[in-house]
C-alpha cells in the first residue's frame, strides 16, 4: 500500500511551513512511531491520536504503524498535528474512502474522546494556507470564527472527529455562521467624559493620538493617570480590515482572547513586574509574540514605569525605532511587528507626594531624583509628550461651572479629522503617521513657519535640546497643526510642542 | 514469574500452540521441536518451512483483545532475546549457517478462534 499523505502547516513566528504528514502500515510487530522531530506535546499526540479513534468506534491498526512529518529537519511542536495523523490513520484503515486531499489542509488537537480542540494561530495558518494554494482546510468549529475573516477558501469546522468523517461520506456540510467579516463597534472601558478635568492631559493625549507619538504621565496616585491611558484606545482612529486583521493575527498565536472583531486598537498593560522575554518576546519551542507585538497598531501601557526592574524598559528601546523585533533563538528567528505607542506612567516620587505644593512630601532630593532616573535618558528621549497629571480640584470634580466634557466620540471626531489630514499629506510616503516622517523630510517636504523654526534654533544652541530632540519636536507640532487644522505648525504650536517635550526636565 | 503461573495460563498457552502447530503443518511445514528450552528462555515452536528455512515461532495467546493486541507484549527486550534463542537453537542442533527467519503469532479465542499469523518480524 502506498504512503498516505495529508497536509498540515507549522508555523515560525508569522511565516508557516507546510508539512506533509505520511502514514504508512506494515506487516510486523504492533507498533506506532511518530518522525520528525517532534517535541514532547507533539509526542502525545500518539496516544491522544489513538484514544480519539478507538473511543470514537474505529478500529485501531494493529500492525506497524510509522508516521512521519516532513519536512524531517524542522522541529515541530504543538498538538495541531492530531488531526491530520488521525485522518491519515483513517485513510489507511479504510474508514474513509480514497480521495484527493492534496488541496486540503487539516488542523486541530483531539480530545481522547474524539472530540475537535481549537489550536492557536489558525489566522495566520490559514494565511499561509491560502498562498500555498490549498482550496479546503478543516478545523476544529471553535476556530470557525477566527478563520472566516480569511476569504477565498472553502472552511470547514466541525466538533468532533465523528462528525468530520460523518461529512466525508455524506457530503453534506451545514454552516450556522455567516462568514462575512464585519468589524465591530466596542464600547471602550473608559470614556473620556468619566474623567474630570485634565483639560490639558486630555489634549496632550488628543496629540499622541493624531501622531502616534509615545507619552509619559507623572502624577501623585489617584489624580487619573491609569484611567487617562485606558480612555486613550477610544480615541484612536479605528482600525480598518488590514491592520485589524494584523493584530488579531498576532493575538491568534499568542493565544489571547482579543474579541476577532473588534476594531478598537489593541490595549496591553503588562505588570511592572513582567520580565523582558514577556514583553519582547520569545520562548524555545513556540516563539510567542510579547506585549509589544500584541499592542501592535495600539497601546503600550506601563503603569508604574521606574517600579520596572533594571533593563526591562531598555529593551523597547529598539523596537520603539524600528517597529519591528527580532528574536533568535536556537530554533530560528522570527521577526514579529510591533508598532506600538507607548504610555508610561510614573509618581513624581516614591511617595508620590510631590506634586502641586508637595504638601506631606517626605522623600529627599536625591531619592526624587533616583526615582525618575530610572527611566533611562535614551528611553526618555524617544518620548515625545511628558505630561504632568495633577489632582482635579474641587471645582473640575463637581464640574461646579457645568462646562461640558468632551466625550470620547468627540476627541476621536476631531483626530479622525487630523488623521485624515495628514494621511492626505503623506498620500505619496511610505509612512503614515506624523512621528514617522523622516528627517530629511522636515526639512525639505515639510517644512514649519519659519518664526517657530527660529525658536527651536535659539534652544537647540542654548543645548536645551537635542539634535533627536529637535526633529521630534517637530513632529509634534505638525500633529497639534493638524489638530487645530492650520496648513503648517506656527511658533505657537512649535512652543507648544516644546514644552511638552521638555516638561519632565524642567523641575 | 514464569514458576508462579497459574495452570489456566499455562493450558491456554499450550492450547494457543497446538493451535499453531496444526495451522502450519496444514501448510506443509515440518515442527522440528517445541518448548525448546536452554538459559535464556524458551522457544514456542520450531519448524521447517516447505522451502526449507528455519522458522521459530513466538506464539501469545490470549481469551480475548480486552487487554490490547497480544502481540504488543512483544517488546524490543523480548525481540532480542528470541533472536538469541534462535541463533543458540541453531548451534546446538548444528544448523550452522542456515537460514532462517522469526515469526510470531497470536490466537485469540473470544469471540472466535482466530490465528494472527506475521512472517518474518523480528
Amino acid at each position: 500500500m502506498p504512503a498516505i499523505k495529508i497536509n498540515s502547516v507549522a508555523l515560525l513566528g508569522l511565516s508557516g511551513t507546510a508539512i506533509e504528514i505520511e502514514v504508512d502500515i506494515s506487516d510486523g510487530l504492533p507498533n506506532y512511531t511518530l518522525l520528525g522531530l517532534p517535541d514532547s506535546a507533539l509526542l502525545e499526540a500518539r496516544d491522544r491520536v489513538r484514544s480519539a479513534l478507538q473511543n470514537s468506534g474505529y478500529s485501531w491498526p494493529n500492525r506497524k504503524i510509522t508516521i512521519s512529518l516532513s519536512p524531517a529537519w524542522l522541529p515541530k511542536s504543538g498538538s495541531n498535528f492530531d488531526l491530520p495523523i488521525a485522518i491519515g490513520l483513517l485513510l489507511s484503515s479504510r474508514a474513509i474512502a480514497d480521495t484527493d486531499f492534496s488541496k486540503d489542509l487539516f488542523l486541530g488537537e483531539l480530545g481522547l474522546n474524539g472530540q475537535l480542540r481549537s489550536v492557536r494561530g489558525v489566522l495566520p495558518a490559514l494565511l499561509f494556507a491560502k498562498q500555498c494554494g490549498f482550496r479546503r482546510v478543516y478545523i476544529p468549529k471553535e476556530n470557525l470564527a477566527e478563520a472566516n475573516l480569511i476569504s477565498g477558501l472553502q472552511i470547514y469546522g466541525f466538533n468532533s472527529l465523528i462528525e468530520l468523517v460523518e461529512f466525508f461520506h455524506t457530503g453534506h456540510y451545514q454552516n450556522l455562521e455567516s462568514s462575512n467579516f464585519k468589524t465591530e463597534d466596542e464600547i471602550p472601558l473608559i470614556d473620556f467624559a468619566d474623567i474630570s478635568g485634565q483639560k490639558n492631559a486630555k489634549f496632550a493625549l488628543q496629540i499622541a493620538a493624531v501622531g502616534g507619538h509615545h507619552a509619559l504621565l507623572i502624577g501623585p496616585p489617584g489624580a487619573g493617570k491609569t484611567m487617562l491611558a485606558q480612555a486613550l484606545p477610544g480615541i484612536l482612529p479605528k482600525l480598518d480590515s488590514q491592520t485589524s486583521l494584523e493584530v488579531t493575527s498576532l493575538h491568534s498565536i499568542a493565544g489571547s482572547n482579543r474579541n476577532i472583531y473588534s476594531n478598537i486598537a489593541p490595549f496591553i498593560a503588562p505588570h511592572h513586574t513582567t520580565t523582558a522575554t514577556a514583553l519582547v518576546g520569545g520562548g524555545s519551542q513556540v516563539i510567542k509574540p510579547g506585549a509589544i507585538s500584541l499592542a501592535h497598531h495600539g497601546i503600550l501601557f506601563i503603569d508604574e514605569a521606574p517600579e520596572c526592574k533594571p533593563g526591562i524598559l531598555d529593551s523597547l528601546r529598539q523596537p520603539l525605532e524600528t517597529g519591528t523585533v527580532t528574536i533568535t533563538r536556537a530554533i530560528g528567528s522570527v521577526t514579529y511587528p510591533a508598532n506600538f505607542q507607548l504610555v508610561l506612567a510614573a509618581n513624581p516620587c516614591p511617595c508620590g507626594k510631590f506634586s502641586g505644593r508637595g504638601r506631606g512630601c517626605g522623600c529627599s532630593q536625591l531619592q526624587i531624583r533616583r526615582y525618575l532616573n530610572k527611566l533611562s535618558g535614551p528611553l526618555l528621549d524617544r518620548i515625545d509628550l511628558k505630561l504632568f497629571v495633577e489632582q482635579p480640584t474641587r471645582a473640575e470634580l463637581s464640574n461646579i461651572d457645568q462646562t461640558y466634557v468632551p466625550s470620547s466620540a468627540d476627541l476621536r471626531k476631531q483626530v479622525e479629522n487630523a488623521r485624515a489630514k495628514s494621511t492626505a499629506r503623506f498620500n505619496s510616503f511610505p509612512w503614515k503617521t506624523n512621528s514617522q516622517i523622516p528627517t530629511r523630510y522636515l526639512r525639505t517636504e515639510f517644512v514649519a513657519e519659519k518664526s517657530g523654526m527660529s525658536f527651536l534654533h535659539a534652544e537647540l544652541d542654548k543645548e536645551r535640546i537635542s539634535a533627536r530632540g529637535f526633529h521630534k519636536v517637530l513632529r509634534t507640532a505638525w500633529s497639534i497643526a493638524d489638530l487645530q487644522q492650520t496648513p503648517r505648525p506656527n511658533k505657537e504650536q512649535i512652543q507648544l510642542a516644546f514644552n511638552l517635550r521638555t516638561a519632565g526636565e524642567l523641575d | 514469574m514464569a514458576n508462579i503461573k497459574s495452570s489456566h495460563n499455562i493450558n491456554l498457552g499450550r492450547f494457543g500452540e497446538e493451535k499453531v502447530a496444526h495451522y502450519l503443518t496444514e501448510r506443509r511445514y515440518e515442527i522440528l521441536d517445541r518448548n525448546w528450552r536452554c538459559q535464556s528462555g524458551e522457544i514456542d515452536l520450531i519448524a521447517k518451512s516447505p522451502a526449507g528455512t528455519i522458522v521459530f515461532i513466538e506464539v501469545k495467546t490470549r481469551m480475548n483483545n480486552s487487554f490490547g493486541h497480544p502481540l504488543e507484549s512483544i517488546d524490543s527486550i523480548k525481540q532480542g532475546r528470541l533472536t538469541r534463542l534462535a541463533r543458540n537453537w541453531l548451534r546446538v542442533n548444528k544448523f550452522g549457517a542456515r537460514e532462517y527467519r522469526i515469526d510470531c503469532a497470536a490466537v485469540t479465542l473470544a469471540p472466535e478462534l482466530k490465528i494472527d499469523y506475521r512472517i518474518g518480524v523480528i
